[in-house]
């Protein structure tokens, strides 16, 4: 039986990992590769790089982050934030990271995910979600319950977050990672409802990412929640808690997790 | 010197750095000579079963790589380059290296109680150990390792099964066959278990 997977996310701008709120006010946290070795040895499953630098010109930055991280940690990671072809997807598994994951231009243009997926495998594509609730009730959204947002939650799609997951996945997505807006920095626990309805609607993995403060939030995450992996960012970057404490509460509650050094 | 062979397939990259970590001199190659030459030998595997097995026949290295085998140089298939050393592999219709009896076999759930199961199998998972082996050295039962693969290698010869996993079925997780290994899982993304293991590998250079 696979094991849930403990991953935690390192948002990175020119070189140096941030975090902030609701993706606003951004808080320097420390150095990429450091945290990665760190977190590696503390027992994360996998590590997920999402490159928030503004320009393109500046892409090189983090490929040299990815090749200095493949040579120091032995755990999968994957690499996100503005891939929108598959030559900076080769040039990012090249440099040594296994996955990658896509956002936007899989919304602006969704047969990126089908050839992203013929090209290098479903493997490695991560489709991101950002969802939010729709409060606007006459909304004319699908299901009427969450809409996909771009950029940071700025932008509106008009899109129904279990439709787009699930057209993901016909598209050869090979994990989703879904991300509350309505949760992300505030710490009062991962949307169960959200991540539960698209973990059901789909039949890949998805990594619960947006509000973990405690550790009850992460357990609820892989039951109720119905997630494979719990996206942590803040919660450890600021030392809250540690990925130990989490795996050894997890494996305490009957959950099959890798705890070789819990 | 371990050798690496490169057959144009993925990145060998993270192999090399964790025997690197690890004190071992290793060299990424499709040279012959420095095959033969080699004190072992690892066959990675990124892609598919045809490609593969196509790639390692264009560059003439099916034969070598049959000849180090039979002369009992410590030889690590890792993944696809586990599931490359089988007969065949319902992968592809291309023949495979031959040099263990079965096939490599889709996973299908459907209709079972496990169809819930995701197909690939990818994430860690736990080593069942049936047969001790230096390669095991020091790595506990039910220690769990990183797997990606949608297709499970089925030896005939169940006496060569070092591990099984389960993922809906047991299956051969690794065999081995005198200096011969094959693991499904990647020791390279395994953590300290994987390290363990390339290092037991490592330990075993012909002298």
């Amino acid at each position: 039986m696979l094991a849930k997977r403990i991953i935690p996310c390192l948002d990175v701008t020119e070189g140096r990992v941030v975090k902030g709120t609701k993706f606003l006010n951004l808080k320097d946290a420390g150095d990429p590769v450091e945290l990665a070795e760190f977190y590696s040895k503390e027992g994360a499953d996998e590590l997920v790089f999402l490159d928030i630098t503004a320009s393109h010109e500046k892409r090189y930055i983090m490929i040299d982050v990815v090749m200095k991280t493949a040579d120091r940690i032995n755990i999968p990671f994957t690499v996100g934030g503005g891939i929108n072809d598959i030559e900076t997807i080769r040039e990012i598994l090249k440099a040594g990271a296994d996955k990658v994951s896509i956002n936007t231009a899989a919304i602006k243009r969704p047969e990126f995910i089908r050839e992203a997926a013929e090209k290098f495998g479903s493997q490695c594509i991560v489709v991101a979600i950002d969802a939010k609730k729709i409060k606007n009730q006459k909304s004319k959204i699908k299901n009427n319950e969450w809409e996909v947002y771009t950029h940071g939650g700025r932008n509106k799609t008009g899109l129904d977050a279990i439709e787009w997951a699930k057209k993901a996945e016909k598209l050869g997505a090979g994990e989703i990672l879904l991300t509350s807006m309505d949760r992300d920095g505030t710490q009062i626990g991962y949307d169960l409802e959200l991540t539960s309805a698209i973990a059901k609607a789909v039949n890949i993995p998805v990594i619960a990412s947006g509000g973990a403060g405690k550790l009850e939030h992460i357990y609820e995450a892989l039951t109720r929640g119905h997630a494979q992996a719990a996206l942590l960012a803040s919660l450890l970057h600021f030392k809250q808690m540690t990925v130990k404490q989490i795996k050894t509460d997890l494996v305490n509650k009957g959950v099959v997790i890798r705890c070789d050094v819990c | 010197m371990i050798v690496i062979i490169d057959y144009g397939a993925g990145n060998l990259r993270s192999v090399q750095k964790a025997l690197e970590q690890l004190g071992y001199q290793s060299l990424i190659t499709r040279d012959k000579t420095e095959i033969r030459t080699a004190k072992a030998i690892i066959l990675p595997g990124v892609g598919s079963f045809d490609s593969a097995i196509k790639e390692l026949r264009q560059h003439g290295l099916e034969g070598i790589i049959q000849e180090v085998i039979a002369r009992k140089i410590p030889f690590l298939g890792i993944c696809l380059g586990y599931q490359l050393l089988f007969q065949t592999s319902e992968e592809g219709s291309e023949k495979g290296l031959g040099i263990i009896e079965g096939a490599a076999k889709r996973f299908n759930f459907t209709g079972t109680s496990f169809s819930n199961h995701q197909i690939p199998h990818m994430g860690w998972n736990r080593l069942l150990i049936k047969h001790k082996n230096p390669l095991l050295k020091d790595i506990p039962e039910g220690s769990m390792v990183y797997f990606a693969h949608s297709y499970y290698p089925d030896p005939k010869d169940k006496a060569i099964i070092m591990t099984e996993t389960d993922y809906g079925l047991n299956f051969a997780s690794s065999i081995a066959k005198d200096n011969l290994f094959g693991i499904q899982f990647h020791p390279e993304k395994s953590g300290e278990v994987g390290l363990k293991m390339l290092k037991n590998f490592g330990s075993m250079l012909s002298k």
